[in-house]
């Protein structure tokens, strides 16, 4: 063994290195991230979907004309008379007065669920190439995996939403009410709805084998969610059997927590109730999350 | 022990030979039994409760060897594997490595080992450095030592000039050096290696080869490695384990090996329908067997160069006609078909390891 004392010993006391249960999070959240920010064209497609969303789909869908009087004439009613009762609809049935700003909040939500839907399609990437199986071999807890996966949408999400919310001021949503204490609510409730669905759809990733059953799963769900919801048309109006659906539905709330804060809409129920119903329901997602990463990890 | 400083000789062309050189004296070098750094016992994994991928498996590795398992697609390996580096729970038995506990101290198992996978798991996106210092902090390896060592490892399989470009440029041989400087990052006591050359042309091989013995020559690790080629195994390993069904139905050194095949085969095929001469044959001194198959004698010999000639004689003094002889020494693939009766080459494997190692080939070749 002379002939190796020039050399590096290996000593695992030499470094010290960080023990803490959290280590790796931010190593594994940034590595997502990258795929993001350091890609130019990724960044540029993630910007312009929600431009495109908001102008042709919102714009297209111009309710707002229905009623203003152009499209029908009732005898013995006046322009003016007629525009004020076309504004007195719109704002019974919308809380606000024109369609669009009703939407383009209503988008802010359906665009983070469809960012949150995307948590789990990684862990499936990961798992195909045998990525999963080397960071299992390091010494991270098991937790961090999909603690990372559910923060890398999170904070995507948010950054999307807020570009969201940006374009549809410019686009001309209502911002007579908007304040920052209104906006930081609204993000809060974004970023909750974030992780509950976050943790939801890792959660079912953990057990799928190919990225093939994860889309059929997010296809499966991602328009019922977004349809049983209030995020584009108000419950009130919804028939009967649907309502108690739209009102268990956590986007409705989230959707609903930014209308009374942006837009200063009459809620569906009280806001702290709402962001309670919100929180609660990120959390139990969650630790669900949680428990199922540990014991679908550790097979 | 070799000479310090000319390990490694600046020439790339010399490389080959330096290699092979080295090798023998390196990796063949005595190891001491008494320091055991992995021991299984009993290791046993079963998937829904009825099939065992690995039955009952008990072996030891010594500190500083070269150890091999060598086997067909889903013989084990893997899932062995899988357990000691606590990517899988043992469904029972036991096994510890560097004296940690596999279940209960995972975590300090962790720590010890490194890995380099079958797969190619760098991120395809993050380049060559990204990666490394990403498993560095998998590791809690803080940044102002891993930087580094992050460096010097790449400089050392030579990924150094290409160390900022995104990893989707990089050569298959260029991946499996960056995931051999991923696996080192934490300086491990012992390394396991997947199919370390799986889908790598010859030359690439062999060059990956080089890095892996220099490797493990700077840091003094001990190699745990499955492949299925051969040579490969029969030229790194200095203990081989072959394993099939979950079991391992052998163990020793590629010698010891080969010798338990009973020596060389002296294969003598004759003209003319005559009467058998295996008794006579029997008679001449180092044959140990004969086997008489229709024209051809296939005599087991202690030393085929050496008892050739003598057979020759044995056969044409009873006036018999030779139409061809061959002399065969016994290769690790003779051993392989001996014990557990089929060729490897011949292996199939289920479809999603076809797939997963296509995959992985294509990537190799890009």
């Amino acid at each position: 063994m002379t002939a190796m004392s020039g050399q590096k010993t290996i000593d695992p006391e030499q470094v010290r290195v960080n023990k803490s249960p959290l280590h790796g999070v931010w190593a594994l959240t940034n590595r997502e991230l990258k795929k993001w920010y350091k890609a130019p064209f990724v960044l540029a497609m993630s910007l312009v979907q929600p431009l495109i969303w908001m102008g042709l789909f919102g714009k297209a869908m111009n309710i707002g004309a229905i009623f203003s009087g152009s499209t029908f004439n009732i005898p013995g009613v006046t322009p003016q008379e007629m525009a004020a009762l076309a504004k007195t609809m719109m704002l019974n049935t919308f809380g606000t007065s024109d369609y669009f700003s009703y939407l383009a909040v209503g988008m802010l939500s359906f665009i983070t669920l469809f960012t949150a839907m995307f948590t789990g399609m990684s862990i499936v990437w990961d798992r195909r190439f045998g990525i999963l199986n080397k960071f299992l071999s390091t010494p991270i807890s098991r937790n961090v995996i999909p603690v990372s996966k559910v923060l890398n949408s999170a904070i995507r999400g948010i950054i999307q939403a807020a570009i969201v919310l940006v374009i549809a001021v410019g686009l001309g949503m209502d911002i007579s009410h908007i304040s920052a204490l209104g906006i930081l609510g609204t993000f809060v409730a974004l970023f909750l709805m974030l992780l509950g669905f976050g943790s939801l759809f890792v959660t079912l990733a953990l057990r799928a084998t190919s990225w093939e059953t994860q889309m059929a799963l997010m296809n499966l769900l991602n328009l019922p969610l977004l349809f049983a919801s209030n995020a584009m048309f108000p419950v009130s109006f919804m028939p009967t059997w649907l309502q108690p659906v739209v009102r268990l539905n956590p986007v409705s709330y989230a959707a609903d927590i930014s209308r009374q804060l942006l837009l200063g809409s009459p809620g569906m129920t009280g806001l702290w109730y709402e962001f309670l119903y919100l929180g609660a329901f990120a959390i139990i997602m969650a630790i669900v999350g949680q428990i199922m990463a540990r014991r679908l990890l550790s097979r | 022990m070799k000479a310090k400083g000319g390990r490694w000789s600046e020439d790339p062309t010399l490389r080959v030979n330096v290699y092979m050189e080295t090798n023998v004296i390196e990796t063949r070098a005595p190891t001491n039994p008494a320091n055991v750094i992995v021991s299984v016992e009993g290791l046993t994994k079963s998937f829904n409760g009825t099939v065992k991928a690995v039955d009952a498996v008990s072996f030891q590795v010594y500190e500083g060897e070269v150890f091999g398992f060598l086997g067909p697609n889903g013989a084990g390996k893997s899932t062995t594997i899988n357990m000691l580096t606590t990517i899988l729970k043992p469904t029972s038995g036991k096994a510890t490595i560097c004296g940690y506990d596999i279940v209960k101290d995972a975590m300090e198992v962790r720590r010890s080992v490194g890995v380099v996978p079958q797969e190619y798991t760098a991120d395809e996106d993050l380049s060559g450095i990204e990666n490394v210092l990403l498993c560095a902090d998998l590791y809690g390896i803080p940044r102002s030592v891993s930087k580094d060592r992050a460096w010097g490892l790449l400089k050392l399989v030579e990924l150094d000039s290409a160390a900022k470009r995104k990893v989707d440029t990089y050569s298959g041989g260029m991946r499996r050096r960056l995931e051999l400087a991923c696996g080192l990052i934490s300086r491990p006591r012992l390394l396991f290696l997947d199919e370390p050359t799986l889908g790598l042309d010859v030359q690439t091989r062999t060059a990956v080869w080089d890095y892996i013995k220099k490797l493990k020559e700077e840091y003094r690790m001990t190699l745990f490695m499955t492949t299925h080629y051969l040579e490969e195994a029969d030229i790194m390993c200095d203990r081989i384990a072959v394993i099939d069904n979950g079991k391992i139905l052998k163990l020793g050194s590629p010698k010891e090996l080969k010798d338990s095949l009973g020596g060389d085969v002296v294969e003598i095929d004759v003209r003319e329908d005559a009467a058998d001469i295996s008794d006579d044959l029997k008679k001449v001194e180092l044959v140990k067997t004969v086997k008489k198959e229709g024209h051809t004698y296939r005599v087991m010999v202690e030393m085929g160069e050496a008892a050739a000639p003598e057979i020759i004689e044995v056969v044409r003094d009873k006036g018999i006609h030779i139409s061809r002889i061959s002399v065969t020494k016994p290769t690790l693939d003779e051993v392989y078909l001996a014990i557990t009766g089929r060729r490897i080459r011949d292996e199939q494997a289920n479809w999603e390891e076809t797939m997963s190692t296509r995959m992985t080939m294509s990537r190799a070749r890009r």
